[in-house]
């Protein structure tokens, strides 16, 4: 490859930003014809953002994209198809009702509506795609009836199909198996060896070497460094992730664990997938859960919480058996679950955020069924303050936040129930950094001040930053209980399920 | 003022209406004609508040118009009996509960959706009426008809009845915890389930209630007339719906205030006379009810368009 040809793709100082949140604020890409090009950074630095730009979901509020040297402008979702730009999801979004075969003419036919469709010429396409790939899927097969490695395939032989140029794949191995994994990699190599441009996102460093040739770090929105892999080890690449140095990010633990508030003894819940967990919290203690997306962890949340509750084991709390069959026991219990995806089930975006604090207590607050306004906004008033939350006031909808300050409302809501332990489900997911350090320093402080925590996070950095111990969840169940200060990699090998 | 947006401007169109009819049709307000347009208004608007909690809690029922039809029936059957209407109301309207408790138990229990669920309890309400009564009227006692007041004795007090029955809707909507639930869970019923709502059983009681309403209105409605047409109440369901989707309750769920729904109805109700008093063909009525349906309705989908940016 000459200096002299173009890039596949470039990208210049691109920036993107949603109300406050500044997603992008420049970053810098290039991807060449026939290379893997890793794309690294935690959770909200800003890669599924940057995916959007490229794939033309989302117009850039600056900077520039180019293609073979050829400016893109006003890039649409349909247009970037059309240039051979290619995206697989972590979730394939393909029709689960239809079959192999016409899943893959969805996306490859064009025209019209009334055309006479050539099933015989369909059924082949497919077959010869998926033979390329090396998939052993039967074309006839209904989507639905595929595991996700298998959907995964169908979208790749569907870029292939469409003689895509650069295929992006974001975390596509997040719910493989090796074996699968190792099927996976074998097609992306077959991709980059045709002039295929990949770019690769995986949050699994172990991947990153083994598979890219360069990759580009992001931090808080910005291209940090891209760099050949072979140069590079895995602290460096962290390092350049991170910033800065962990201990420094965290609020440092100052109390001493009290008595066991949480004690699960082989909790199981088959419809939940989570089998024999045993764990105790103590107050006072932030128990990280880690482990990969499909490990578990949401799911022993939601049976904590009684949303799927237990069918085996025991939990107690203060010493004392309990019985969580429904949300409402959790929250007579004295639990409290702040949910993952604050969007779809935290705050609710119409209504303001007073009424949204109050959501969990109106037995408390309202013990006459009917509302006291004065109560209400007294509640939302004081959590404002405690919890910094930038908003105009309480009557301000839930909408009108920034992501981190929504997270302090649903957050509020479930401290108005005066809980005893407290599950967080990624709590600073799509948060930006300075929020995010305040929401740490908050945690730390609810600890202190006697809660049991326990806090799911996939922020490696930040499980290892804010926990005082760490139990690491696989297939279900907690296969590893590590100190606090653990290194990175004995958290990712107990996750991956490799003994040292 | 943003916040009430919706319902504002439904207002306007409605007293633009009016002012309309003031400078160039002045004998629509002559209080006799007015008076039955708003008495025959009155059960609707009752029956509409409840299909505005219904929407607002993401679901719809169309079987109010055969609720309205049955609890008709059977009031006016009662009262045939020499039932005192002291017992007729009541009954009347555990008959309009029992019947949306059924509805609510398909939808909230075995989680069907209220659109299928509803279409087939509004056939088979109706069939059912049709087989028994062969289309025969029911005659009522005399002492029946208006209360037994005046005629203008018991125009007054139906509608008076039915500004009750909203004025209490709308603080219980602003002020009961219930209210609070009710949009919650037609916001987002996930999320009000994590928060310890139960949105099962308030789908439920949102059902009955909406039975209960219609069986009070029934009820408003048989004591206009000497008899009870087994016919009575077809259509209602779209007129109710059209009331709350004019006044500002949004399809999706979540949004809506009961005196958005009063202003909707109001301004679809009066379409009619108006059209009369301008001598336009009385055929446009329906024309012209449907484009500002869709008006409504288009409105509200640039609005949230433009909120998702």
């Amino acid at each position: 490859m000459s200096a002299a040809n173009p890039p596949l793709l470039q990208l210049s100082s691109v920036a993107k930003s949603f109300g406050a949140v500044r997603a992008l604020r420049g970053v810098s890409f290039d991807l060449r014809a026939g290379e893997v090009h890793a794309l690294l950074g935690e959770n909200g630095a800003g890669k599924s953002t940057l995916i959007k730009v490229i794939t033309g979901a989302h117009q850039p509020d600056g900077g520039t994209l180019a293609m073979d040297g050829g400016l893109l402008e006003k890039l649409s979702p349909a247009a970037a198809r059309k240039l051979g730009i290619a995206c697989i999801y972590q979730q394939p979004a393909l029709f689960p009702d239809l079959a192999v075969a016409e899943n893959i003419a969805l996306r490859l036919e064009s025209g019209g509506a009334l055309r006479k469709v050539d099933w015989a010429a369909r059924r082949l396409q497919a077959v010869g795609l998926l033979e390329r790939i090396g998939a052993d899927i039967s074309p006839d097969a209904e989507v639905r009836s595929l595991s996700m490695p298998e959907q995964q395939l169908v979208e790749i032989a569907c870029a292939i199909g469409s003689g895509a140029r650069i295929v992006i794949m974001d975390e596509p191995t997040a719910s493989l198996t090796r074996k699968e994994v190792a099927l996976l990699f074998a097609v992306v190599r077959d991709l980059r060896s045709r002039g295929v441009g990949v770019v690769y996102i995986s949050h699994r460093l172990e991947e990153i070497f083994e598979l890219a040739d360069r990759v580009t770090v992001l931090r808080d929105g910005q291209s940090v460094g891209t760099c050949p892999v072979s140069g590079m080890t895995e602290a460096g690449l962290i390092k350049l992730m991170v910033g800065r140095e962990v201990a420094q990010l965290y609020p440092p633990a100052e109390g001493v664990a009290g008595q066991v508030v949480l004690a699960l003894k082989q909790l199981g819940c088959a419809a939940g997938g989570v089998k024999n967990v045993s764990l105790e919290i103590r107050a006072g203690e932030i128990v990280g859960l880690a482990g990969l997306v499909g490990a578990g962890r949401t799911e022993l949340a939601r049976v904590l919480f009684g949303i799927t509750p237990a069918d085996s084991g025991e939990i107690s709390l203060n010493g004392r058996s309990i019985t969580v069959a429904s949300p409402q026991d959790a929250v007579g219990q004295g639990i409290a679950y702040v949910p993952e995806d604050r969007r779809r089930h935290g705050v609710i975006l119409e209504m303001p955020i007073a009424q949204n604090m109050s959501m969990a207590i109106h037995s408390r607050i309202f013990p006459a069924a009917w509302l006291r306004d004065g109560a209400e906004a007294r509640l939302a008033q004081e959590f404002i303050r405690n919890l910094g939350i930038k908003a105009y006031g309480p009557q301000a909808p839930g909408g009108s936040l920034s992501g981190g300050n929504q997270q302090k409302v649903s957050l509020a809501r479930w401290l108005a129930t005066r809980p005893k332990v407290l599950i967080l489900d990624e709590p600073t997911q799509g948060v930006d950094v300075g929020a995010k350090s305040e929401i740490h320093k908050i945690i730390r402080r609810l600890a202190m001040e006697g809660l049991a925590v326990l806090m799911i996070s996939s922020d490696l950095p930040e499980v290892l930053g804010m926990s005082d111990r760490i139990a690491v969840m696989r297939g279900g169940t907690i296969t590893a209980l590590l100190p606090g200060k653990s290194e990175a990699h004995a958290v990712m090998a107990a996750a991956l399920g490799q003994n040292q | 003022m943003k916040r009430y947006f919706r319902e504002l401007s439904v207002a306007g169109a409605l007293l633009i209406l009016l002012l309309v009819l003031a400078l160039f049709a002045p004998a629509f307000f002559q209080p006799q004609p007015l008076r039955s347009l708003l008495t025959r208004e009155a059960p609707t608007l009752v029956v509409a508040c409840g299909m505005a909690f219904v929407i607002i809690i993401r679901q719809i029922d169309i079987s109010v118009g055969s609720q309205f039809a049955v609890c008709s029936v059977c009031a006016g059957l009662l009262a045939a009996l020499k039932w005192p209407l002291v017992l007729v109301l009541p009954a009347s309207v555990a008959l309009g509960a029992l019947m949306g408790a059924f509805n609510g138990m398909l939808v909230a229990g075995l989680r069907l959706p209220s659109i299928v669920v509803t279409l087939a309890t509004m056939v088979t309400w109706r069939e059912a009426l049709r087989w028994q009564r062969q289309g025969q009227f029911v005659n009522l006692p005399d002492n029946l008809q208006w209360f037994g007041l005046s005629q203008s004795g018991g125009q007054w007090t139906l509608m008076g009845a039915a500004l009750v029955v909203l004025t209490l809707l709308a603080w219980a909507t602003r002020h009961l915890a219930a209210g609070r639930f009710i949009y919650a869970i037609g916001s987002d019923a996930e999320a009000a389930r994590l928060a310890g709502l139960r949105p099962q059983s308030t789908t439920f009681a949102v059902f009955v209630f909406m039975g209960a309403l219609v069986g009070l209105a029934a009820m408003m409605n048989v004591v206009q007339s000497p008899q009870v047409d087994p016919k009575s109440g077809s259509g209602l369901e779209l007129k109710v719906i059209a009331a709350a989707v004019v006044g500002g309750v949004a399809v999706s769920g979540g949004r809506g205030r009961l005196w958005g729904v009063f202003a909707g109805l109001l301004l679809l109700a009066c379409i009619s006379p108006a059209l009369t008093h301008f001598h336009v063909e009385a055929y446009w009525e329906k024309a012209i009810q449907g484009a500002i349906i869709l008006l409504a309705v288009v409105a509200d989908g640039v609005r949230s368009r433009k909120q998702i940016r």
